[in-house]
């Protein structure tokens, strides 16, 4: 009987899904690129490089829900076009140890994004340690619940026409309800509840209070943390529930 | 027991209709059984039970002794499949196909090349182990898919239809390649190429409808049809020579399956008739709807045709 190495059998989904994607078909490198600055470039702009410091922090927390929509696409793809989840569930690799190889994947097939903003970052936002670690907390939380919430929807796909429209439906409610790229107040009134049902409007409010760019007074702060926690604790037990390795 | 053992292994998904009824059989440790039926006839749901994809609702299943329903993990050390359907990773080459799914398996860095290099060699696929898949011919990628799970070390493999779509020479191809490693592994194949089953396995299951209706080698198969010889005439009319015999119409003539030594008998009485015929030892074809159609008319309550 083999030994399992957990390290190989996560770095196995990080290989398929990022490493050599990237490597044999470049392209894939400049559309990681390109989809999340595209926003910011035009916001940017449209401001007169007055949304700068929040544009580059929404587009960190924008990189983070890209990864999600990203998974659910790629594991339906693996899943009901390539069937290599059907190999790997009659392997020794778990379910767990595939999801989270498979969430790591998209973090690495992000990576050059997230190192080109951080760079941003450092040069026109100059963020003190306790505002990075804010921002880096946010994405963190950001991360899991688009992650989560991208393979609890690969889990209901049964082919890649359904996938895409996941993946729009979910875009819309993750990326373009919720006001990531500049703040809350430039929505109008009644439309801002509307904002309020994405979680990712809760994380935007807390990077852009993290960055000075909006006062949020500290019980609201509190309100959104404690809603990002909620939902990535809430999706988690559900993704537990629905991982089933094994057909009933 | 080594091997594989099933005991009335059944699956319905509403509690009304049965994918698979009480199939139960045993294979050993080495060699190839091939189950044969029509799309649709519980191949694939045995195999995705016996992969522990898919839980069976009834029965009991066993691999190398190991109970897959209630040792899952114990019995993924020991297989490997490639489903049906299943394809090479197009942004992927045979080396990075074979290397990732070793990784998968829990193989460590240097021991996945080790096994990548000796897969890709033993399937001839060593000259061609950079291209990326998506460049490679159908067979080619078959062999791929075939060569990640031989990689594994896993001695009981599963392969769901793999040669459904290859043109006759990689067919042929992948025959010789299985043919060569059943004396090292179990190999569970279905197929719906009843030439192919007969050319490789050494025992074959006939399912239709979710029941395993025989199963055997070729010649127990036989045994159990009761015939050695079909002999097969084109015209429509049923000859004189087959009077008080039953015959199955089929593609437009009339079949009879009978003993040698009758076969000898109603031939030169074929020849009197001046009928053309053409007679045979019966092949799995002729097996394979004897049991399909008795199947059938005996659901229908229509009694044996035979």
């Amino acid at each position: 009987m083999v030994r399992k190495n957990i390290a190989s059998q996560l770095w196995a989904s990080v290989l398929v899904n990022a490493v050599y994607a990237m490597e044999n078909y470049p392209i894939m490198l400049i559309n990681t690129l390109l989809a999340p600055l595209s926003i910011f470039v035009i916001i940017v702009l449209v401001s007169h490089g007055g949304l700068l410091s929040v544009g580059i922090v929404g587009a960190l927390v924008m990189t983070m829900i890209t990864a999600g929509v990203g998974l659910q696409g790629d594991l339906s793809h693996l899943k009901n076009d390539m069937k290599l989840q059907d190999m790997v569930v009659s392997s020794p690799t778990s379910s767990l140890v595939y999801v989270a190889g498979m969430g790591l994947s998209e973090l690495v097939f992000a990576s050059p994004v997230i190192i080109l903003l951080a760079v941003l970052a450092t040069v026109y936002v100059h963020p003190t340690l306790m505002q990075t670690v804010t921002i880096m907390g946010v994405m963190a939380l950001t991360f899991v619940f688009s992650i989560v919430l991208g393979f609890i929807l690969s889990t209901l796909t049964t082919d890649v026409v359904q996938s895409w429209g996941f993946s729009g439906a979910v875009g819309v409610v993750l990326s373009t309800l919720p006001p990531v790229y500049y703040p809350i107040s430039y929505i109008p009134m009644p439309f801002q509840y509307i904002a309020y049902i994405s979680p990712t409007t809760y994380a935007a409010q807390i990077a852009q209070s993290a960055i000075g760019f909006t006062s949020v007074p500290a019980a609201n702060l509190a309100v959104d943390w404690g809603v990002l926690i909620a939902v990535c604790a809430a999706l988690v037990v559900l993704a537990i529930k629905k991982a089933r390795w094994r057909e009933p | 027991m080594d091997g594989i053992v099933c005991k009335g292994i059944s699956k319905t998904y509403d509690g009304r209709n049965y994918a698979l009824k009480g199939v139960s059989l045993s294979f050993p440790s080495r060699g190839i059984i091939a189950l044969i039926g029509r799309n649709g006839a519980g191949k694939t749901t045995l195999v995705r039970i016996l992969a522990t994809q898919l839980m069976p609702s009834g029965g009991k299943a066993y691999i190398n002794g190991v109970d897959v329903v209630k040792e899952p993990a114990r019995v993924r050390d020991m297989i490997a499949i490639v489903p049906q359907e299943a394809r090479a990773i197009p942004w992927l080459s045979p080396y990075q196909t074979v290397f990732s799914y070793l990784l998968y398996r829990g193989f460590g860095y240097g021991e996945a090349r080790k096994r990548v290099k000796e897969a890709l060699r033993k399937l001839g696929l060593g000259h061609q182990e950079n291209k990326l898949n998506r460049m490679l011919s159908g067979g080619t990628k078959r062999k791929v898919m075939v060569a990640t799970v031989l990689s594994s070390g896993a001695k009981v493999i599963f392969l769901d239809e793999p040669t459904t779509g290859l043109d006759p020479i990689s067919r042929a191809d992948l025959w010789n390649l299985l043919n060569a490693l059943k004396k090292e592994y179990l190999i569970f194949l279905t197929t719906h190429y009843l030439e192919e089953a007969e050319h490789l396995a050494d025992r074959i299951g006939i399912i239709e409808e979710g029941r395993l209706l025989a199963i055997g080698s070729m010649d127990e198969l036989r045994k159990k049809v009761g015939h050695q010889y079909s002999i097969r005439v084109t015209q429509a009319t049923r000859p004189k020579a087959f009077a008080g015999m039953r015959t199955t119409k089929i593609d437009g003539g009339h079949q009879l399956m009978t003993s040698e030594r009758k076969a000898f008998e109603i031939t030169n009485r074929l020849v009197r008739e001046r009928v053309r015929f053409s007679t045979n030892p019966i092949s799995l074809e002729d097996i394979f709807y004897h049991f399909a159609r008795r199947q059938i008319t005996e659901e229908n309550g229509e009694g044996e045709e035979w």
